[in-house]
Protein backbone atom coordinates (compact mmCIF):
# COMPACT_ATOMS: atom_id res chain seq x y z
CA UNK A 1 0.00 0.00 0.00
CA UNK A 2 1.87 2.96 -1.13
CA UNK A 3 -0.44 5.48 -0.17
CA UNK A 4 -0.53 4.00 3.32
CA UNK A 5 3.06 4.58 3.39
CA UNK A 6 3.08 8.07 2.32
CA UNK A 7 0.30 8.78 4.93
CA UNK A 8 2.61 7.41 7.25
CA UNK A 9 5.95 9.03 6.40
CA UNK A 10 3.89 12.41 6.70
CA UNK A 11 2.38 12.07 9.77
CA UNK A 12 6.37 12.12 10.66
CA UNK A 13 6.87 15.53 9.28
CA UNK A 14 4.65 16.96 12.17
CA UNK A 15 4.99 20.76 10.40
CA UNK A 16 3.05 19.08 7.46
CA UNK A 17 0.49 17.34 9.04
CA UNK A 18 -0.44 19.94 11.42
CA UNK A 19 -0.82 22.44 8.11
CA UNK A 20 -2.55 19.44 6.38
CA UNK A 21 -4.77 19.85 9.61
CA UNK A 22 -5.61 23.34 9.41
CA UNK A 23 -5.69 22.99 6.19
CA UNK A 24 -8.76 20.68 6.24
CA UNK A 25 -10.09 23.36 8.68
CA UNK A 26 -9.90 25.80 5.96
CA UNK A 27 -12.41 23.64 3.42
CA UNK A 28 -14.62 22.32 6.14
CA UNK A 29 -14.77 26.38 7.06
CA UNK A 30 -15.61 26.93 3.51
CA UNK A 31 -18.34 24.82 2.99
CA UNK A 32 -19.97 24.97 6.66
CA UNK A 33 -18.89 28.51 7.73
CA UNK A 34 -22.32 30.58 7.15
CA UNK A 35 -23.93 28.53 9.71
CA UNK A 36 -21.11 28.54 11.80
CA UNK A 37 -20.14 32.25 12.34
CA UNK A 38 -21.80 33.87 15.44
CA UNK A 39 -22.91 36.37 13.45
CA UNK A 40 -24.28 37.25 9.99
CA UNK A 41 -20.34 38.55 8.23
CA UNK A 42 -22.20 41.61 6.18
CA UNK A 43 -25.00 42.69 8.86
CA UNK A 44 -24.25 46.09 9.94
CA UNK A 45 -24.65 47.54 12.92
CA UNK A 46 -23.92 51.52 13.23
CA UNK A 47 -24.00 51.29 16.66
CA UNK A 48 -21.11 49.34 17.78
CA UNK A 49 -18.34 50.29 14.77
CA UNK A 50 -14.45 49.39 14.75
CA UNK A 51 -14.75 48.06 18.26
CA UNK A 52 -11.26 46.24 19.80
CA UNK A 53 -11.54 42.80 20.09
CA UNK A 54 -14.15 41.36 23.37
CA UNK A 55 -16.18 38.81 24.38
CA UNK A 56 -18.90 39.15 21.79
CA UNK A 57 -16.84 39.98 18.95
CA UNK A 58 -13.48 38.50 19.23
CA UNK A 59 -11.59 39.99 16.10
CA UNK A 60 -13.51 43.18 17.21
CA UNK A 61 -15.58 45.06 14.52
CA UNK A 62 -15.11 47.01 11.44
CA UNK A 63 -16.15 50.69 9.82
CA UNK A 64 -19.41 49.21 9.54
CA UNK A 65 -20.05 47.72 12.64
CA UNK A 66 -19.80 43.78 11.18
CA UNK A 67 -18.19 40.94 13.37
CA UNK A 68 -14.43 40.86 12.00
CA UNK A 69 -14.38 37.29 12.97
CA UNK A 70 -17.42 35.87 11.27
CA UNK A 71 -15.76 37.70 8.22
CA UNK A 72 -12.52 35.84 8.66
CA UNK A 73 -14.37 32.48 9.28
CA UNK A 74 -16.35 33.36 5.82
CA UNK A 75 -13.61 34.50 3.92
CA UNK A 76 -12.47 30.65 4.12
CA UNK A 77 -14.66 30.29 0.93
CA UNK A 78 -12.90 32.60 -1.63
CA UNK A 79 -9.54 31.31 -0.75
CA UNK A 80 -10.84 27.89 -0.66
CA UNK A 81 -12.37 28.57 -4.02
CA UNK A 82 -9.56 30.30 -5.73
CA UNK A 83 -6.69 27.89 -4.52
CA UNK A 84 -9.04 25.02 -5.77
CA UNK A 85 -9.67 26.30 -9.52
CA UNK A 86 -6.48 27.78 -9.63
CA UNK A 87 -5.31 24.60 -9.37
CA UNK A 88 -7.82 22.43 -11.32
CA UNK A 89 -7.27 24.46 -14.68
CA UNK A 90 -3.82 23.52 -14.62
CA UNK A 91 -4.05 20.07 -13.94
CA UNK A 92 -6.61 19.26 -16.79
CA UNK A 93 -5.73 21.26 -19.34
CA UNK A 94 -1.29 22.08 -18.01
CA UNK A 95 -0.68 17.87 -17.32
CA UNK A 96 -2.73 16.66 -20.34
CA UNK A 97 -0.83 18.90 -22.91
CA UNK A 98 2.74 18.45 -20.78
CA UNK A 99 2.72 15.23 -21.28
CA UNK A 100 1.66 14.80 -24.85
CA UNK A 101 4.23 17.22 -25.34
CA UNK A 102 7.34 15.30 -23.83
CA UNK A 103 5.38 11.71 -24.97
CA UNK A 104 5.62 13.02 -28.73
CA UNK A 105 8.67 15.29 -28.82
CA UNK A 106 9.71 16.87 -32.29
CA UNK A 107 7.91 19.84 -33.76
CA UNK A 108 4.78 19.72 -31.10
CA UNK A 109 7.14 19.72 -28.07
CA UNK A 110 9.05 22.72 -30.05
CA UNK A 111 6.39 24.59 -30.61
CA UNK A 112 4.61 24.06 -27.66
CA UNK A 113 7.65 24.73 -25.70
CA UNK A 114 8.07 27.69 -26.89
CA UNK A 115 4.76 29.17 -25.61
CA UNK A 116 4.91 27.62 -22.39
CA UNK A 117 8.14 29.60 -22.38
CA UNK A 118 6.33 33.06 -23.58
CA UNK A 119 3.49 32.62 -21.32
CA UNK A 120 6.09 32.37 -18.02
CA UNK A 121 8.11 35.26 -19.15
CA UNK A 122 5.27 37.74 -18.05
CA UNK A 123 4.54 38.57 -14.86
CA UNK A 124 2.34 36.53 -13.06
CA UNK A 125 -0.05 38.83 -11.33
CA UNK A 126 0.25 41.26 -14.43
CA UNK A 127 -1.41 38.59 -16.91
CA UNK A 128 -3.41 37.49 -14.04
CA UNK A 129 -4.87 41.23 -13.84
CA UNK A 130 -4.80 41.64 -17.69
CA UNK A 131 -7.20 38.59 -18.10
CA UNK A 132 -9.50 39.74 -15.01
CA UNK A 133 -9.56 43.18 -16.57
CA UNK A 134 -10.63 41.67 -20.09
CA UNK A 135 -13.03 39.04 -18.72
CA UNK A 136 -15.03 41.70 -16.46
CA UNK A 137 -13.90 41.99 -12.70
CA UNK A 138 -15.53 39.11 -10.51
CA UNK A 139 -13.82 36.49 -8.66
CA UNK A 140 -14.83 33.90 -10.25
CA UNK A 141 -13.25 35.53 -13.66
CA UNK A 142 -10.40 35.98 -10.99
CA UNK A 143 -9.77 32.39 -10.28
CA UNK A 144 -9.78 31.16 -14.12
CA UNK A 145 -6.78 34.03 -14.56
CA UNK A 146 -4.64 32.59 -12.02
CA UNK A 147 -5.62 29.15 -13.26
CA UNK A 148 -4.42 30.34 -16.49
CA UNK A 149 -1.25 31.71 -15.82
CA UNK A 150 -0.63 28.81 -13.15
CA UNK A 151 -1.02 26.32 -16.55
CA UNK A 152 2.34 26.87 -17.98
CA UNK A 153 4.46 25.74 -15.26
CA UNK A 154 2.79 22.45 -14.80
CA UNK A 155 2.72 21.92 -18.65
CA UNK A 156 6.69 22.12 -18.02
CA UNK A 157 6.95 19.89 -15.31
CA UNK A 158 4.82 17.44 -16.92
CA UNK A 159 6.48 17.34 -19.89
CA UNK A 160 10.27 17.25 -18.10
CA UNK A 161 8.46 14.59 -16.23
CA UNK A 162 7.56 12.72 -19.11
CA UNK A 163 10.79 12.88 -20.78
CA UNK A 164 12.21 11.15 -17.84
CA UNK A 165 10.00 7.90 -17.80
CA UNK A 166 9.17 7.70 -21.68
CA UNK A 167 12.18 5.73 -22.16
CA UNK A 168 11.80 3.03 -19.26
CA UNK A 169 11.51 -0.59 -20.14
CA UNK A 170 7.87 -0.65 -18.59
CA UNK A 171 7.05 1.58 -21.16
CA UNK A 172 9.35 0.07 -23.84
CA UNK A 173 7.25 -3.28 -23.19
CA UNK A 174 3.65 -1.70 -23.25
CA UNK A 175 4.77 -0.37 -26.66
CA UNK A 176 6.00 -3.87 -27.88
CA UNK A 177 2.73 -5.68 -26.47
CA UNK A 178 1.01 -3.57 -29.04
CA UNK A 179 -0.28 -0.43 -26.56
CA UNK A 180 -1.33 3.32 -28.12
CA UNK A 181 0.24 5.99 -26.80
CA UNK A 182 -3.44 7.37 -25.10
CA UNK A 183 -3.37 4.08 -22.95
CA UNK A 184 0.57 4.59 -22.44
CA UNK A 185 0.05 8.32 -21.60
CA UNK A 186 -2.77 7.41 -19.47
CA UNK A 187 -1.63 4.04 -17.60
CA UNK A 188 1.83 4.48 -17.90
CA UNK A 189 3.18 8.11 -17.91
CA UNK A 190 0.36 9.82 -15.76
CA UNK A 191 0.59 7.06 -12.53
CA UNK A 192 4.64 7.46 -12.65
CA UNK A 193 4.83 11.14 -12.96
CA UNK A 194 2.10 12.08 -9.99
CA UNK A 195 4.27 12.86 -6.91
CA UNK A 196 6.12 15.94 -8.38
CA UNK A 197 2.99 16.95 -9.52
CA UNK A 198 0.94 16.88 -6.74
CA UNK A 199 3.79 18.61 -4.60
CA UNK A 200 4.03 21.35 -7.32
CA UNK A 201 -0.08 21.27 -6.78
CA UNK A 202 0.24 22.28 -3.16
CA UNK A 203 2.84 24.96 -3.36
CA UNK A 204 0.11 26.64 -6.54
CA UNK A 205 -2.76 26.37 -3.90
CA UNK A 206 -0.91 28.95 -1.05
CA UNK A 207 0.59 30.75 -4.03
CA UNK A 208 -3.24 31.13 -5.43
CA UNK A 209 -4.62 32.08 -2.13
CA UNK A 210 -1.82 34.78 -2.03
CA UNK A 211 -2.55 36.26 -5.69
CA UNK A 212 -6.66 36.29 -5.05
CA UNK A 213 -6.15 38.26 -1.64
CA UNK A 214 -3.83 40.75 -3.63
CA UNK A 215 -6.65 40.60 -6.87
CA UNK A 216 -9.52 41.33 -4.11
CA UNK A 217 -7.27 44.17 -2.20
CA UNK A 218 -7.07 45.93 -5.61
CA UNK A 219 -10.72 45.17 -6.16
CA UNK A 220 -10.03 42.97 -8.99
CA UNK A 221 -11.47 39.57 -7.09
CA UNK A 222 -14.15 39.01 -4.93
CA UNK A 223 -16.91 41.59 -5.53
CA UNK A 224 -18.91 42.30 -2.28
CA UNK A 225 -21.31 41.11 -0.65
CA UNK A 226 -18.97 37.84 -0.82
CA UNK A 227 -15.95 38.74 1.58
CA UNK A 228 -12.54 37.87 0.82
CA UNK A 229 -9.60 38.57 3.37
CA UNK A 230 -7.95 40.65 0.39
CA UNK A 231 -11.65 42.43 0.20
CA UNK A 232 -11.77 42.99 3.90
CA UNK A 233 -7.58 44.28 4.03
CA UNK A 234 -8.73 46.84 1.00
CA UNK A 235 -11.28 48.16 3.73
CA UNK A 236 -8.69 48.00 6.49
CA UNK A 237 -6.08 50.14 4.04
CA UNK A 238 -8.75 52.75 4.09
CA UNK A 239 -9.08 53.28 7.76
CA UNK A 240 -5.43 52.86 8.06
CA UNK A 241 -4.84 56.29 9.68
CA UNK A 242 -8.28 55.86 12.24
CA UNK A 243 -8.06 52.27 13.32
CA UNK A 244 -4.97 50.06 12.23
CA UNK A 245 -6.33 46.96 14.17
CA UNK A 246 -9.39 46.11 11.37
CA UNK A 247 -6.16 44.98 9.45
CA UNK A 248 -4.39 42.52 11.79
CA UNK A 249 -6.68 39.57 11.48
CA UNK A 250 -7.46 38.57 7.73
CA UNK A 251 -3.63 39.29 7.41
CA UNK A 252 -2.54 36.52 9.37
CA UNK A 253 -5.58 34.60 8.00
CA UNK A 254 -3.77 34.81 4.70
CA UNK A 255 -0.43 34.24 5.85
CA UNK A 256 -1.23 31.11 7.77
CA UNK A 257 -2.82 29.80 5.47
CA UNK A 258 0.09 30.17 2.32
CA UNK A 259 2.53 29.12 5.21
CA UNK A 260 0.37 25.78 5.66
CA UNK A 261 0.39 25.00 1.88
CA UNK A 262 3.78 25.45 1.56
CA UNK A 263 4.66 23.28 4.97
CA UNK A 264 2.02 20.54 3.32
CA UNK A 265 4.11 20.86 -0.17
CA UNK A 266 7.75 20.09 1.46
CA UNK A 267 5.93 17.43 3.86
CA UNK A 268 4.41 15.63 0.40
CA UNK A 269 8.16 16.15 -1.12
CA UNK A 270 9.37 14.18 1.73
CA UNK A 271 6.66 11.80 2.05
CA UNK A 272 7.01 11.24 -1.59
CA UNK A 273 10.87 10.80 -1.94
CA UNK A 274 12.21 10.19 1.32
CA UNK A 275 16.06 10.35 -0.03
CA UNK A 276 15.19 13.98 -0.69
CA UNK A 277 17.19 16.67 1.95
CA UNK A 278 14.80 18.81 3.45
CA UNK A 279 15.24 22.57 3.12
CA UNK B 1 17.97 33.74 -32.34
CA UNK B 2 15.67 32.45 -29.60
CA UNK B 3 14.08 35.98 -28.78
CA UNK B 4 12.44 36.38 -32.23
CA UNK B 5 10.27 33.82 -31.42
CA UNK B 6 9.67 34.46 -28.20
CA UNK B 7 8.30 38.39 -28.82
CA UNK B 8 6.15 37.10 -31.68
CA UNK B 9 4.25 34.82 -29.34
CA UNK B 10 4.00 37.20 -26.26
CA UNK B 11 3.27 40.30 -28.56
CA UNK B 12 0.63 37.79 -29.70
CA UNK B 13 -0.85 37.57 -26.18
CA UNK B 14 -0.57 40.78 -25.21
CA UNK B 15 -2.55 41.26 -28.62
CA UNK B 16 -4.73 38.74 -27.87
CA UNK B 17 -6.23 40.58 -24.47
CA UNK B 18 -8.21 42.27 -26.79
CA UNK B 19 -10.23 39.81 -27.72
CA UNK B 20 -11.14 37.82 -24.40
CA UNK B 21 -13.50 40.80 -23.59
CA UNK B 22 -16.68 38.82 -23.89
CA UNK B 23 -19.31 40.49 -26.51
CA UNK B 24 -18.36 43.04 -28.68
CA UNK B 25 -15.31 45.06 -27.18
CA UNK B 26 -16.44 48.56 -28.33
CA UNK B 27 -19.50 47.79 -26.53
CA UNK B 28 -17.85 46.59 -23.23
CA UNK B 29 -15.43 49.49 -23.17
CA UNK B 30 -18.32 52.27 -24.27
CA UNK B 31 -20.54 51.14 -22.39
CA UNK B 32 -25.06 50.67 -23.18
CA UNK B 33 -24.90 54.43 -23.64
CA UNK B 34 -23.17 54.21 -26.77
CA UNK B 35 -24.60 55.97 -29.90
CA UNK B 36 -24.01 53.80 -32.91
CA UNK B 37 -21.55 56.19 -34.78
CA UNK B 38 -19.42 55.73 -31.16
CA UNK B 39 -18.89 52.46 -31.83
CA UNK B 40 -18.20 52.75 -35.31
CA UNK B 41 -15.80 54.90 -34.34
CA UNK B 42 -14.34 53.21 -31.68
CA UNK B 43 -14.74 49.97 -33.83
CA UNK B 44 -12.09 51.47 -36.42
CA UNK B 45 -9.95 52.83 -34.18
CA UNK B 46 -9.39 49.85 -32.59
CA UNK B 47 -8.85 48.35 -35.93
CA UNK B 48 -12.24 45.49 -34.93
CA UNK B 49 -13.70 45.67 -38.08
CA UNK B 50 -10.77 44.06 -39.74
CA UNK B 51 -9.47 40.06 -39.86
CA UNK B 52 -8.01 38.96 -36.73
CA UNK B 53 -4.28 38.19 -38.24
CA UNK B 54 -4.39 41.53 -39.91
CA UNK B 55 -5.26 43.04 -36.78
CA UNK B 56 -2.49 41.79 -35.01
CA UNK B 57 -0.33 43.12 -37.71
CA UNK B 58 -0.80 46.28 -37.54
CA UNK B 59 -0.97 46.68 -33.97
CA UNK B 60 2.31 44.98 -34.34
CA UNK B 61 3.99 47.05 -36.64
CA UNK B 62 2.59 50.26 -35.51
CA UNK B 63 4.01 49.12 -31.68
CA UNK B 64 7.53 48.17 -33.49
CA UNK B 65 7.43 51.90 -34.53
CA UNK B 66 6.84 53.41 -30.84
CA UNK B 67 3.07 54.13 -32.11
CA UNK B 68 0.73 51.68 -29.00
CA UNK B 69 -2.09 54.06 -29.55
CA UNK B 70 -4.08 56.63 -27.66
CA UNK B 71 -5.96 56.26 -24.24
CA UNK B 72 -10.01 55.64 -24.50
CA UNK B 73 -9.53 57.41 -21.42
CA UNK B 74 -7.72 60.37 -21.38
CA UNK B 75 -6.94 60.56 -25.13
CA UNK B 76 -3.22 60.47 -24.21
CA UNK B 77 -0.26 59.06 -26.13
CA UNK B 78 0.13 55.88 -24.61
CA UNK B 79 3.76 55.09 -26.00
CA UNK B 80 4.34 58.80 -23.54
CA UNK B 81 2.14 57.59 -20.90
CA UNK B 82 3.82 54.71 -20.31
CA UNK B 83 8.03 56.05 -20.87
CA UNK B 84 7.15 58.61 -18.45
CA UNK B 85 6.10 56.37 -15.95
CA UNK B 86 8.83 53.59 -16.60
CA UNK B 87 11.51 55.63 -15.00
CA UNK B 88 9.80 55.56 -11.59
CA UNK B 89 9.19 51.94 -12.15
CA UNK B 90 12.32 51.19 -12.83
CA UNK B 91 13.67 53.19 -9.47
CA UNK B 92 11.86 51.20 -7.38
CA UNK B 93 12.85 47.57 -8.58
CA UNK B 94 16.38 48.29 -8.97
CA UNK B 95 15.80 49.71 -4.94
CA UNK B 96 14.01 46.33 -3.74
CA UNK B 97 16.90 43.99 -6.31
CA UNK B 98 19.14 45.73 -3.90
CA UNK B 99 17.64 44.98 -0.60
CA UNK B 100 16.98 41.49 -1.69
CA UNK B 101 20.51 40.70 -2.34
CA UNK B 102 21.95 42.65 0.44
CA UNK B 103 19.53 41.28 2.87
CA UNK B 104 19.66 37.74 1.43
CA UNK B 105 23.37 37.29 1.07
CA UNK B 106 23.43 38.62 4.71
CA UNK B 107 20.78 36.29 6.36
CA UNK B 108 22.52 33.30 4.29
CA UNK B 109 25.74 34.05 5.26
CA UNK B 110 25.01 34.15 8.81
CA UNK B 111 23.05 31.37 8.54
CA UNK B 112 25.89 28.92 7.03
CA UNK B 113 28.77 30.53 9.71
CA UNK B 114 27.06 29.07 12.37
CA UNK B 115 24.49 26.39 11.87
CA UNK B 116 21.54 25.68 14.14
CA UNK B 117 22.63 29.22 16.18
CA UNK B 118 20.13 32.09 16.75
CA UNK B 119 21.20 33.59 13.69
CA UNK B 120 20.94 30.62 11.39
CA UNK B 121 17.03 30.54 13.35
CA UNK B 122 16.44 33.52 12.10
CA UNK B 123 17.77 33.65 8.81
CA UNK B 124 14.99 30.29 8.09
CA UNK B 125 12.59 32.66 9.97
CA UNK B 126 12.49 35.07 7.58
CA UNK B 127 13.31 32.75 4.35
CA UNK B 128 10.22 31.08 5.32
CA UNK B 129 7.60 34.10 6.32
CA UNK B 130 9.05 36.32 3.42
CA UNK B 131 7.63 33.94 0.90
CA UNK B 132 4.55 33.80 2.76
CA UNK B 133 3.63 37.19 3.44
CA UNK B 134 0.99 39.30 1.66
CA UNK B 135 3.28 42.17 -0.03
CA UNK B 136 0.45 44.63 0.94
CA UNK B 137 -0.08 43.63 4.07
CA UNK B 138 3.57 43.97 4.94
CA UNK B 139 3.54 47.41 3.24
CA UNK B 140 0.39 48.56 5.66
CA UNK B 141 2.16 47.24 8.53
CA UNK B 142 5.11 49.00 7.62
CA UNK B 143 3.01 51.97 7.40
CA UNK B 144 1.61 51.95 10.51
CA UNK B 145 4.63 51.24 12.30
CA UNK B 146 6.99 54.03 10.56
CA UNK B 147 4.76 56.23 9.33
CA UNK B 148 2.07 56.54 11.67
CA UNK B 149 3.60 55.65 15.05
CA UNK B 150 7.03 56.61 15.28
CA UNK B 151 6.35 59.49 11.80
CA UNK B 152 9.74 58.26 10.86
CA UNK B 153 9.04 57.87 6.58
CA UNK B 154 6.12 59.11 4.79
CA UNK B 155 3.30 56.59 4.09
CA UNK B 156 2.64 57.50 0.13
CA UNK B 157 3.84 59.37 -2.46
CA UNK B 158 7.55 58.91 -4.26
CA UNK B 159 10.23 61.60 -4.94
CA UNK B 160 12.53 60.51 -7.82
CA UNK B 161 16.62 60.60 -7.32
CA UNK B 162 16.89 63.47 -9.90
CA UNK B 163 15.04 66.01 -8.32
CA UNK B 164 16.60 65.05 -4.57
CA UNK B 165 18.77 61.74 -3.19
CA UNK B 166 17.72 62.15 0.21
CA UNK B 167 13.40 62.57 -0.55
CA UNK B 168 14.02 59.63 -2.89
CA UNK B 169 15.66 57.78 -0.30
CA UNK B 170 12.78 58.29 2.44
CA UNK B 171 10.02 57.87 -0.40
CA UNK B 172 11.74 54.04 -1.49
CA UNK B 173 12.60 52.25 1.54
CA UNK B 174 9.14 50.59 2.45
CA UNK B 175 8.58 50.30 -0.91
CA UNK B 176 11.53 48.26 -1.81
CA UNK B 177 11.36 46.34 1.25
CA UNK B 178 7.93 45.47 0.49
CA UNK B 179 8.44 44.27 -2.76
CA UNK B 180 11.90 43.01 -2.08
CA UNK B 181 10.80 40.58 1.23
CA UNK B 182 9.50 37.53 -1.46
CA UNK B 183 12.87 38.21 -3.19
CA UNK B 184 15.21 38.37 -0.08
CA UNK B 185 13.39 35.32 1.29
CA UNK B 186 14.04 33.16 -1.80
CA UNK B 187 18.10 34.60 -2.21
CA UNK B 188 18.89 33.67 1.26
CA UNK B 189 16.81 30.35 0.82
CA UNK B 190 19.08 29.44 -2.38
CA UNK B 191 22.24 30.71 -1.29
CA UNK B 192 21.91 28.96 2.06
CA UNK B 193 21.11 25.94 0.79
CA UNK B 194 24.09 26.09 -2.16
CA UNK B 195 26.51 27.56 0.33
CA UNK B 196 26.30 24.26 2.63
CA UNK B 197 26.60 22.32 -0.09
CA UNK B 198 29.84 23.99 -1.62
CA UNK B 199 30.74 24.20 2.29
CA UNK B 200 31.25 20.62 2.27
CA UNK B 201 33.39 20.34 -0.51
CA UNK B 202 36.97 19.02 -0.74
CA UNK B 203 38.80 22.44 -1.91
CA UNK B 204 36.95 23.93 0.98
CA UNK B 205 38.51 21.36 3.07
CA UNK B 206 41.92 22.21 1.66
CA UNK B 207 41.67 26.07 2.41
CA UNK B 208 40.84 25.55 5.94
CA UNK B 209 43.73 23.19 6.27
CA UNK B 210 46.33 25.43 4.51
CA UNK B 211 45.36 27.62 8.13
CA UNK B 212 42.58 30.39 6.36
CA UNK B 213 40.39 31.35 8.76
CA UNK B 214 36.47 31.03 8.30
CA UNK B 215 35.34 34.38 6.55
CA UNK B 216 38.73 34.44 3.99
CA UNK B 217 37.09 30.82 2.98
CA UNK B 218 33.54 32.15 2.71
CA UNK B 219 34.14 35.88 1.05
CA UNK B 220 37.29 34.49 -2.20
CA UNK B 221 36.32 30.48 -1.92
CA UNK B 222 32.75 29.62 -1.31
CA UNK B 223 30.85 32.56 -2.24
CA UNK B 224 32.31 32.77 -5.56
CA UNK B 225 30.67 28.88 -6.44
CA UNK B 226 27.59 29.62 -4.72
CA UNK B 227 26.44 32.93 -6.32
CA UNK B 228 26.11 31.44 -9.53
CA UNK B 229 22.11 30.12 -8.73
CA UNK B 230 21.63 33.40 -7.13
CA UNK B 231 22.30 35.61 -10.40
CA UNK B 232 19.29 33.25 -11.81
CA UNK B 233 17.19 33.97 -9.17
CA UNK B 234 17.69 37.37 -9.37
CA UNK B 235 16.88 37.90 -13.20
CA UNK B 236 13.42 35.42 -12.16
CA UNK B 237 12.69 38.17 -9.50
CA UNK B 238 13.32 41.20 -11.40
CA UNK B 239 10.02 39.96 -13.41
CA UNK B 240 8.45 38.81 -10.42
CA UNK B 241 9.00 42.11 -9.02
CA UNK B 242 7.35 44.31 -12.13
CA UNK B 243 4.30 42.61 -11.32
CA UNK B 244 4.17 43.19 -7.98
CA UNK B 245 4.72 46.92 -8.87
CA UNK B 246 0.43 46.77 -9.35
CA UNK B 247 -0.14 46.05 -5.44
CA UNK B 248 2.91 47.94 -3.79
CA UNK B 249 2.58 51.17 -6.32
CA UNK B 250 -1.36 50.96 -5.24
CA UNK B 251 -0.43 51.11 -1.69
CA UNK B 252 1.98 53.40 -1.65
CA UNK B 253 0.50 55.84 -3.97
CA UNK B 254 3.71 55.69 -6.96
CA UNK B 255 3.08 56.93 -9.89
CA UNK B 256 4.53 54.01 -11.81
CA UNK B 257 3.58 51.08 -14.46
CA UNK B 258 1.63 49.20 -11.99
CA UNK B 259 -0.33 51.76 -10.91
CA UNK B 260 -1.05 52.80 -14.31
CA UNK B 261 -1.85 48.78 -15.30
CA UNK B 262 -4.40 49.12 -12.29
CA UNK B 263 -6.02 52.42 -13.35
CA UNK B 264 -6.32 51.15 -16.92
CA UNK B 265 -8.49 48.13 -15.46
CA UNK B 266 -10.66 50.32 -13.94
CA UNK B 267 -10.89 52.41 -16.63
CA UNK B 268 -11.50 49.55 -18.86
CA UNK B 269 -8.75 51.44 -21.32
CA UNK B 270 -7.42 48.97 -23.11
CA UNK B 271 -4.65 50.31 -25.77
CA UNK B 272 -2.95 51.48 -22.37
CA UNK B 273 -3.60 48.35 -20.84
CA UNK B 274 -1.63 46.43 -23.68
CA UNK B 275 1.38 49.16 -23.93
CA UNK B 276 2.14 48.60 -20.58
CA UNK B 277 1.90 45.06 -19.87
CA UNK B 278 3.77 44.85 -23.34
CA UNK B 279 6.67 47.05 -22.18
CA UNK B 280 6.47 44.95 -19.29
CA UNK B 281 6.97 41.69 -20.79
CA UNK B 282 10.09 43.15 -23.16
CA UNK B 283 11.73 44.50 -20.41
CA UNK B 284 11.60 40.69 -18.16
CA UNK B 285 12.78 39.49 -22.09
CA UNK B 286 15.96 41.64 -21.90
CA UNK B 287 16.69 41.02 -18.53
CA UNK B 288 16.23 37.57 -19.32
CA UNK B 289 18.95 37.74 -22.14
CA UNK B 290 21.51 40.18 -19.77
CA UNK B 291 21.03 37.13 -17.14
CA UNK B 292 21.81 34.51 -19.77
CA UNK B 293 24.67 36.44 -21.14
CA UNK B 294 26.08 37.46 -17.80
CA UNK B 295 25.70 33.68 -16.31
CA UNK B 296 27.98 32.20 -19.11
CA UNK B 297 30.51 35.39 -18.46
CA UNK B 298 30.52 34.24 -15.01
CA UNK B 299 30.28 30.72 -15.41
CA UNK B 300 33.38 29.89 -18.51
CA UNK B 301 32.11 26.37 -18.69
CA UNK B 302 28.79 27.65 -19.94
CA UNK B 303 28.81 28.62 -23.35
CA UNK B 304 25.95 31.23 -24.34
CA UNK B 305 23.92 30.01 -27.59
Amino acid sequence: MQFRLMLQRLFHEKLAFVSMIYLLLLVFLSLFASWIVPFDPNEQDLSKVMLPPDGTNWFGTDELGRDVFSRVLMGAQAAIQAGLVAILIPLVIGVPLGIISGYLGGIVDDIFMRIVDAILSFPAILLALGITGALGVSLWNAMIAIGIIFTPQFARLARGQTLQVRREPYVEAAKISGAGPLWIMMKHILPNILSPIIVQASFSFSLAILVEASLSFLGMGAQSPQVSWGGMLQQAYSMIFVNPLMMLFPGIAILISVLAGNFFGDGLRVAFDPKMKRT
Amino acid sequence: MYVIPMLIVTTLIVFSLILIIPGDPALALLGDNATEEKLALLRSQLGLDQPILIQYWNWLTNAVQGDLGRSLFTGEIVSDAVFSRLGVTFQLVIASILFSFVFGMTFAIASVIKPNSWMDYLSRFVGTLGTAIPNFWLAMLLIVLFSVNLGWLPATGFISISESPTGFLQSIILPSICLGAFGAAQITRQLRSSLLEVLESDYIRTAYSKGLLLWPVIWKHALRNSLLPVITTTGLLFGNMLGATVVIETVFAIPGMGQLAVNSILQRDFPMLQGVVLVMVVLVLVINFVTDVLYSVLDPRIEFK
